[in-house]
């Protein structure tokens, strides 16, 4: 199991490569939409995303693994730790769909 | 075992052990056996059963058989796991297969040569290396209890090597030190009353140390104690990651070898 | 054959073993030590070992406190000389095993914590949680990787004591990985082996304690003192026989008969307190008496009607439910592990089936206070040893720390010794181990006529010895346990080994292991028979009374070759505790 996490590395990467590509068309509007709409663009999209999410969500649920905070004996639940990465997450996308939203 | 023996059966299992005799054949074997089936048995009690009355030719290791030994670890159906441990009725009606432990060189069917996981515990210097020399005469040294929850976990290892086997890293690279090496090490690096975190560096903060770990994960899954190796490794690499900004950072600064 | 040679040997990696080495490894780094041993040291029995180690710190305690409750313990059998060093050694030990990294439990201010434990009168057993065996064996094995001047010999089965001009001048031993034996020097040798266990068919005991230093010192002509004290622990899982710590009784766990009935109270051993009272459990008392009258108890309690039967024979119950999931995880949560896998229940909601199982033997190899034997040049240490601080039944808790300070102890000796020595007969003794060799393929290579089998012999062996020499015996069942003893080392002599190879032959260590188990158990049936009283874990129904006039002394067992064994005895050292009666549960 832990090579299909691995291999997600492969989509996160080329994601951010797509996505770089994708920058360098910004002023050039018709090339940047063109770019969207391929055919081969949308099939990336559509198997990156589950990729991208299944790593996001293997990533924060082993952050309480790294991440040891302790309060006397006991260690803060890890339940609690990712859970707070989960919401910073949220948080952050949030604040970019914000973002993307006040450029309309 | 003795007492099993007075309830009757007449349900079996069956066992594929892994038989390898350097001295007669070149290759290793596969024998099956036959045993009786019983509610509360162990695969170590059928391996017994097998060598007091039906082969005495097969080897393996074991003494506690309660779980706190280390010495019974084999491949169960291609999982590491304590033989002590492992309940037949798991696995009943399948037939069971029986191999030596993964990765490591096997001397006599199921028994395998750990001098390598030795080797490294000396290499770690997994033994407490006091900050400050005290005399018993001035008593112990203060360790509070949260202070001793810090490496406690880590100080459960049994040195059963399940972990070894279960790594696929070590599968690839037996100069990787390894989970269990690497969790004793941080044990003794957490422990409040040791000193020689830096000196342990050397060896875990290195190329064969912990930088090897892919963080598969498959050493905590296997271990029979919970002691969490996976952890302690992705732990000891924030620290030494941490450890390496300060010096850079703040190279006149104190180091602080208790950074967790 | 190369002569392998050491200034000093140690036979046996376990807690004395090692203390041992460490004890040269310290303070006399210039001399090398081989530990030689038939196992990986962190697999020796030590590891087991679950509730405590003891040694006076509080202080409202006394050393003369530790020494009385050791010496009523041992219903007086125990050597008071020796006593009084080990309680006056045994907190320095103790701090000093801190020191090397032990990670004892601890108070909220830092300091070292202790528990109650049986026989004490205040608390005084050092613990980590409720795996004290553990962790001792795995500090003091890492420790001992610090050291140059110690070589471990792993998987190397000792076979034979190297006598030489009555002087022991070495081991001749079996590497298990090439199937040589080979001879190893050293001018002092100490046996530190442990206990056996393995003779009784119910033990606590791992497969290893087949009493294997002790036979070899037997066969060499040195003693086996009071053999005839075997410990049953009250507490074992029934079938495996898995150990359930006296610590969960140090805690306030308490037994139960099958009508939920506290069943001590009927034995002498003071009123039961509430589980809910503060006093709760009162030192001395119920189920923190000594542990051969609780075991005695069970067996009384299944005479009148009132154990369990199950499927591996009777049982009561332990109880800990009143003591709460956080106080279960904290102090005894090896229990709850033990009890959830191997019997299915989790004592936090359910009672544990306990029953008295075998779990170590106060007898062993005739030591002093130094731990030197009679055969010069040999020494003995820890379970196998008997100095002794346990005579007829040992408090819980003595014998881990017994390990550190008679391993200490004997260690200094052996160096003593070993200073002394005008050198080793290296000629004689590589011939003697050669001549071992040739014995050990003559008797089990040769084809035997099928008739007898190892596991067959073991069992014969396991179920005289329960039926015979068990808590309660008497002159018929000794007679009768003896006789077939006779008849098993004889046809033992009928045993032909299936495996003949030389790579890591565990059927012929196995085969090895019985015949010491066959030593141990003669010396066993024969002292309890000529023991005609009844002292702490040794009861006599024929003779119920305990006999200070006549059997205030230890018993020696010396090896007659192809006849029964000669015992004779030795007077127990007195100094400030004059015999008494042995009082538990008073208020």
């Amino acid at each position: 199991m832990f090579m299909v996490r691995e291999l997600t590395c492969l989509f996160v990467g080329g994601y951010a490569l797509f996505l770089l590509i994708l920058a360098s068309r910004i002023g050039d509007a018709d090339g940047f939409s063109a770019l969207l709409q391929h055919r081969l663009v949308i099939v990336l999209q559509v198997i990156a995303l589950p990729m991208v999410l299944y790593h996001t969500v293997t990533w924060l649920n082993l952050t309480p693994k790294v991440l040891v905070i302790w309060r006397g004996e006991s260690r803060v639940s890890p339940v609690l730790i990712a859970a707070v990465h989960y919401f910073a997450w949220f948080v952050v996308s949030v604040i970019i769909l914000w973002m993307v939203s006040m450029y309309r | 075992m003795a007492a099993s023996e007075a309830k009757g059966t007449d349900k079996t299992v069956v066992l594929e052990v892994f038989r390898y005799r350097p001295e007669e054949e070149e290759e290793p074997t596969f024998q099956r056996y036959e045993v009786p089936y019983f509610e509360d048995w162990v695969v170590l009690d059928a391996l017994n059963h097998i060598k007091d009355e039906i082969d005495g030719t097969l080897t393996f290791r074991w003494s506690c058989r309660m779980g706190v030994c280390g010495s019974c670890g084999m491949m169960v159906n291609g999982d590491p796991k304590l033989t002590c441990a492992a309940f037949i009725r798991d696995y009943h009606p399948a037939t069971i297969r029986v191999e030596p432990l993964n990765y490591f060189p096997v001397i006599r069917d199921l028994v395998i040569n750990m001098e390598d996981f030795l080797e490294k515990l000396t290499e770690v210097k997994a033994w407490l290396v006091p900050q400050e020399e005290k005399p018993v005469s001035e008593g112990e040294y203060r360790q509070t209890p949260a202070e001793l929850a810090q490496y406690k976990q880590f100080s459960m290892c049994i040195n059963c090597m399940l972990c070894y086997s279960a790594c696929p890293v070590y599968g690839q690279d037996s100069d990787f030190i390894g989970p269990a090496a690497i969790a004793l090490a941080q044990r003794y690096n957490l422990d409040s009353r040791d000193g020689a975190t830096e000196e342990r560096a050397e060896v875990i903060f290195s190329h064969e140390g912990i930088w090897e770990c892919t963080f598969v994960g498959d050493c905590t899954r296997v271990c029979p104690k919970n002691v969490d190796p996976a952890g302690a490794i992705q732990q000891a690499k924030v620290s030494a990651t941490k450890d390496w900004y300060h010096s850079v950072l703040v190279p006149w600064g104190k180091r602080d070898v208790k950074s967790r | 054959m190369e002569l392998l040679q050491h200034d000093i040997l140690i036979v046996g990696g376990g807690g004395a073993g090692l203390r041992a080495a460490i004890a040269i490894g310290e303070e006399n780094p210039d001399l090398s030590v081989g530990v030689i041993s038939k196992v990986y040291p962190m697999r020796s029995h030590t590891v087991s070992a679950e509730g405590g180690a003891a040694a006076v710190i509080k202080p409202t305690d006394s050393l003369d406190d530790h020494c009385y409750d050791t010496i009523s313990g041992a219903d007086w059998m125990a050597d008071q000389d020796a006593v009084e060093l080990f309680v006056n050694e045994a907190p320095a030990e103790m701090t000093q095993l801190e020191h090397w990294g032990c990670p004892w439990s601890r108070e909220p201010d830092g300091s070292v914590a202790v528990r109650p434990f049986g026989g004490m009168k205040i608390e005084r057993t050092w613990f980590a949680a409720d795996k004290t065996g553990f962790h001792m064996l795995h500090a003091l094995f890492q420790t001992t990787l610090k050291y140059n001047n110690v070589t471990r010999y792993d998987e190397w089965f000792a076979t034979k004591l190297l006598v030489h001009d009555g002087v022991c001048q070495g081991v001749a031993a079996l590497e298990l990985r090439t199937g040589q034996i080979r001879a190893i020097a050293g001018k002092g040798t100490i046996l530190c082996t442990g206990g056996a266990g393995r003779i009784f068919p119910f033990t606590t005991n791992a497969a290893i304690k087949t009493g294997d230093g002790m036979s070899l010192a037997y066969r060499a002509g040195v003693p086996l003192k009071d053999m005839e004290f075997v410990q049953y622990h009250p507490t074992g899982l029934p079938g495996t026989g898995i150990l359930i710590t006296e610590a969960s009784r140090g805690e306030g766990g308490v037994l139960v008969n099958k009508d939920g009935r506290r069943y001590l109270q009927d034995y002498e051993l003071g009123e039961p307190l509430d589980v809910g009272d503060p006093e709760h459990p009162r030192k001395r008392t119920m189920e923190l008496g000594p542990r051969d009258r609780l075991s005695q108890a069970f067996v009384q309690e299944r005479r009148k009607g009132g154990t369990i039967d199950g499927d591996y024979g009777d049982y009561v119950y332990l109880d800990v439910r009143h003591m709460g999931e956080k106080k279960i995880n904290k102090k005894i949560p090896f229990v709850r592990e033990l009890c959830q896998n191997y019997v299915g229940i989790d004592p936090v909601h359910e009672l544990i089936p306990v029953r008295p199982v075998v779990h170590y033997v106060m007898g062993g190899v005739h030591t002093n206070i130094d731990g030197e034997t009679p055969l010069p040049g040999l020494f003995a240490a820890g379970e196998c040893a008997c100095v002794s601080i346990n005579g007829a039944n040992r408090l819980g808790s003595n014998s881990l720390t017994e390990l550190l300070v008679f391993g200490a102890r004997s260690a200094r000796s052996a160096v003593r010794f070993g200073s002394q020595s005008t050198g080793i007969a290296a000629e004689e003794i590589t011939a003697q181990a050669a001549q071992e060799q040739q014995r050990i393929r003559q008797q089990f290579f040769q084809p035997g006529d099928g008739s007898e089998s190892i596991s067959g012999i073991r069992q014969e062996l396991t179920t005289t010895m329960e039926a015979g020499a068990g808590i309660y015996r008497d002159e018929k069942s000794l007679q009768e346990t003896c006789g077939t003893i006779r008849e098993l080392k004889e046809r033992f002599g009928k045993v032909e080994l299936a495996d003949h190879s030389l790579t890591f032959n565990t059927e012929l260590t196995s085969a090895l292991e019985l015949e010491y188990m066959l030593d141990v158990a003669e010396a066993l049936a024969h002292s309890a028979l000529a023991r005609r009283e009844s002292r702490g874990s040794h009861q006599r129904m024929d003779y119920p009374e305990r006999d200070d006039e006549q059997y205030l002394r230890h018993s020696l067992a010396y090896h007659a070759e192809g006849d029964d064994p000669r015992i004779e005895y030795l007077d127990v050292v007195i100094t400030r505790w004059p015999p008494g009666e042995r009082v538990y549960g008073s208020k």
